[in-house]
Parts: structure tokens; C-alpha cells; sequence
């Protein structure tokens, strides 16, 4: 027996993928301008992997291999980041999802569904419903979020917010926090993405927004069965 | 038709188009119809991974980028605030020397010959009277030691002195209420600065670093130093000064930087 759930309303999936394309554009710019000066000696991104236009072009119309590009992009986006996160916080908070869905988080269960996890033997069936690793990782990423908004403030109004940057310690510890942040959502993209498409239901969930699952009342719906 | 039309900024040149930018690549970009932007934005895979679908050149997408650029102007003017001064530090932090930056390396560096060089003023001010470096060095002097920041990520802490930009511009008789403060410079530079910025206390014309004359790869005779701008906001080597209401650009702006670029 089957039956038909709504996983994600329509707000959720709609500030889930622009999140993920203002990302993902704040990403690759930011690589780009990052492969400028490296901040860490002798590390580039590969040029494939970051965004501001075919370097022998654009330079013909810029005086720059991209550079420039990467500045435009990675400050048009965070527009889009801050504008759509704000809101997706807003919402997750006023309807009480991000309580319900990702609290509470005991460090007993994240160690229990870890080991299950590795052994492949999570339940997935109800997507609805997330396991503690999942919840952790979703509120982690959230917190890096929050850090890679608060450090690039910082880096952008050193000045005039001149208290966050010192908060940081320094300009270039502005720099790093940012390239921490960085780091760790793309690290949460990386697990995300594969897991999303070994259980393709999760896809469909955050698309379409609801998907068919087996009737609860059957016994595989034992988690870590 | 385009994607968006935008709402011109103030600090956008008049008349701006952004196809005559593109000028003997339009053929090129026109193979990368409308539909790769499209493409390009529901794939985010080809947005990033594949360079060969990068539309960042795309005009229609430069004029939408552009737009937000002008609309980033806009909010950091509205973000700065007058009285606010940025940093200061000790002599103990001083970089020695400072940083040598330009679009073009240091071998590359044109001298400035002293004896003939002026500062040339045009535009809204009313005394428009050539100034000798002898003249310039005589007017009363103010050092900072603050932090510089480029757009690139680096940043040093210098020790700048020079003639405040403000009392100049009230000798000169310059009209404060115009939009612009642009520069022109001996190796080709250009650049401009709001009027907020121009009239803020830490902007100089910086003669003198660390105590000694502003030397020669560093921007010699006068270069403009202000720690509210990123470091490309600060041209070398000014030859020439105009105040105008009339969107002058910059350099790197042209090729598309931020032109505010307050920090």
C-alpha cells in the first residue's frame, strides 16, 4: 500500500533552489577572486571550476582575465543570498518547520544513525522525516551560512563596520573566517548532492514537493531495519 | 528585447550601452543566444563546472550585472556615514616600503620628471591655476597611519602624509556640491571618487610616505590616499584634477569593478 505525502511546501523548494543558485554562483566567483592573490601560497582553484567568462574574451573587453566578472557576480548573488536566506529563515521559524523538522538534536542518536549511516543502513522511507546526522548537518550548514554572511560583511565594510571586522580579529582574519565558511558548505554540498541522488526521493521531494510512500504500518518502516 | 531593463544609476555614464562595449566580439557573443542564458541558469552544473558554458560575457546578462552594480553604488553611499574615520594604528605596524601596485609591473614604471610636472585642475572649480610640486609640498600637511585594502584581497598598514583633499578643494574654489572627484594620471590611470568621500577628514593627496617623499614606483609627485576606498580608488601619479557632475569612471571601473568600492 502507497500513499501520497506532501514533504516541502511550495515556499520551502522555492527558497531551496535559489538558495542553491546563489551559491553555487557565490561559489565559483568567489574562487575566482580567491585565485587572484590566493590567500593560502601556491593553492588555485582549476579554472574550470570558477565563473567569470572565457579569460582570453573577457579580456579583450575588461583589461582583466575575469576578475572583474567574478566581483559583478559574487556581488549581484549575495543580494540574492541575503534577500532569499532571510526569508527562508523567517519562514522556517514562524511556522516552527525548522524546530519540528530539525530539533531536537541528541549527540546519543547522531552517534547511533553515524554508524548506521556508514553501514548503508539508514531508513529513507518516509522523507519526512530526517535522521540525526541529517539534522546536524542542516543546522551546520546554516550556522556556516551565518559565518560566511557576517565575515564577508566584514571584508566588504571593514571601515564602516569597522567592530565586525575587529571581531575577526583583522582584516585578513575576515578573510579566512570567509574562506572557512566556504569551506564547509561546500563540504555539506558534496555529502548533500550525493545523498540526494542515492535516494532520488529526496529530489523529487524538494521539486514536486510531495512524493508516494509505503503506508506506515508495515514493518520495514523500522528505522535501521 | 532585453531580459531587464534597468534604472540607471546615478554613477552610470549617460548613454551607457552596453552592446558598445562589446564592439568586434559581437559576432562571437552572438552565438551565445538568449536560450544559453536560460540554459546556463537552470543548469547550474554548466554555470560553473563547465567553463565553456560560462556566460558571464553574455550582454544581456552584463547590463543585468551592471545594474546591480549601479544599485551597490547607491547603497554604500547610503552606508557610509561622514564622521565615521577608519582605523588608525602605530608606527610600529608601518609596512617599509609600501606596496607596489599598478596595471603593469615595477620595471614598467614611467618617471615622473619634478621639474616639469603640474597638477593640472579642470571642471567645476573656479581658480583653475596650475600647481607646481614645490607649491603643492608647501601647503599644510596631515598624516595617517591606517590600513590599505585591495580589491584583491591583500592589505598593508601605511603611513601616508599630505595635503587634506577638503581645505584644497574650499581654496581652489571647487563647487563641494558637485557628484565627482576625477583624476588622470602620468602612466594612462583614471579614476574617480564620490563627493562624500573627497570631503571626508583621511582623504589626502598624499606627498609623503613613512616621512619621505612619496618615491617614484609608489606614485610620485601626489597620489590620492583615502582608507574609506579600496586601493584601485586611489590613483598614482595624478597629473590632473577635475570636479564635475558629469560620471568620469575609472580604469578598472570601466571593465566592469564596483565604482563606489567604499570599505
Amino acid at each position: 500500500m502507497t500513499e501520497t505525502v506532501t514533504v516541502h511546501p511550495l515556499f520551502v523548494r522555492l527558497t531551496h533552489w535559489i538558495n542553491a543558485v546563489a551559491i553555487i554562483i557565490m561559489i565559483g566567483s568567489g574562487w575566482h577572486i580567491f585565485n587572484n592573490v590566493p590567500l593560502i601560497d601556491g593553492f588555485h582553484f582549476p579554472r574550470w571550476a570558477v565563473l567569470g567568462g572565457d579569460p582570453e574574451l573577457t579580456y579583450k573587453l575588461n583589461k582583466d582575465t575575469g576578475f572583474g566578472n567574478a566581483l559583478l557576480w559574487h556581488f549581484a548573488a549575495m543580494w540574492v543570498f541575503f534577500i532569499n536566506g532571510t526569508a527562508a529563515l523567517i519562514y522556517g521559524f514562524a511556522t516552527g518547520r525548522l524546530r519540528r523538522n530539525w530539533l531536537p538534536i541528541r549527540p546519543r542518536d547522531v552517534a547511533h544513525d553515524f554508524r548506521e549511516a556508514l553501514r548503508f543502513h539508514l531508513a529513507h522511507d518516509d522523507p519526512r522525516i530526517y535522521n540525526a546526522v541529517q539534522k546536524l548537518s542542516y543546522v551546520g550548514v546554516v550556522l556556516a551560512a551565518l559565518l560566511v554572511f557576517a565575515s564577508g560583511l566584514a571584508i566588504w565594510k571593514p571601515v564602516q563596520f569597522s567592530w565586525l571586522t575587529a571581531l575577526f580579529y583583522d582584516f585578513q582574519g575576515a578573510r579566512l573566517a570567509h574562506f572557512i565558511g566556504m569551506s564547509l558548505i561546500v563540504l555539506f554540498l558534496l555529502v548533500h548532492v550525493s545523498l540526494a541522488l542515492l535516494v532520488p526521493k529526496t529530489l523529487v521531494a524538494m521539486t514536486k514537493g510531495s512524493v508516494r510512500i509505503a503506508t506506515p504500518d508495515r514493518p520495514s518502516m523500522q528505522p535501521g531495519e | 528585447m532585453p531580459l531587464y531593463t534597468p534604472k540607471r544609476s546615478p554613477h552610470r555614464p549617460e548613454g551607457f550601452d552596453g552592446k558598445a562595449l562589446i564592439g568586434p566580439h559581437r559576432d562571437l557573443l552572438h552565438d551565445i543566444n538568449r536560450r544559453g542564458v536560460l540554459r546556463g541558469a537552470v543548469s547550474l552544473g554548466a554555470l560553473t563546472l563547465l567553463s565553456g558554458c560560462d556566460i558571464s560575457n553574455e550582454p544581456h546578462l552584463q547590463s543585468v550585472l551592471r545594474a546591480i552594480s549601479g544599485w551597490n553604488d547607491r547603497v554604500q553611499a547610503w552606508l557610509q556615514n561622514p564622521n565615521k574615520l577608519a582605523p588608525t594604528y602605530t608606527d610600529a605596524d608601518v609596512a617599509r616600503p609600501p606596496r607596489f601596485n599598478a596595471f603593469y609591473t615595477i620595471d614598467q614604471v614611467k618617471p615622473v620628471d619634478a621639474a616639469s610636472w603640474k597638477l593640472e585642475l579642470a571642471g567645476q572649480i573656479a581658480d583653475k591655476a596650475p600647481w607646481t610640486k614645490d607649491a603643492l609640498y608647501a601647503l599644510p600637511s596631515e598624516t595617517q597611519i591606517t590600513r590599505h585594502i585591495c580589491v584583491e584581497g591583500w592589505d598593508y598598514i601605511g603611513k601616508w602624509s599630505g595635503v587634506p583633499l577638503r581645505p584644497f578643494l574650499e581654496r581652489i574654489g571647487a563647487d563641494l556640491k558637485a557628484r565627482y572627484v576625477g583624476f588622470r594620471c602620468f602612466d594612462g590611470y583614471y579614476g574617480s571618487i564620490d563627493m562624500a568621500t573627497a570631503l571626508h577628514p583621511q582623504t589626502i593627496l598624499a606627498t609623503h610616505y613613512d616621512g619621505q617623499p612619496v618615491e617614484n614606483p609608489y606614485g610620485f609627485p601626489i597620489r590620492l590616499k583615502t582608507p574609506l576606498k579600496l586601493g584601485f580608488k586611489q590613483p598614482k601619479w595624478i597629473t590632473s584634477m577635475e570636479v564635475t557632475n558629469v560620471y568620469p569612471g575609472g580604469y578598472w571601473e570601466d571593465g566592469g569593478y564596483n565604482w563606489f568600492s567604499g570599505v
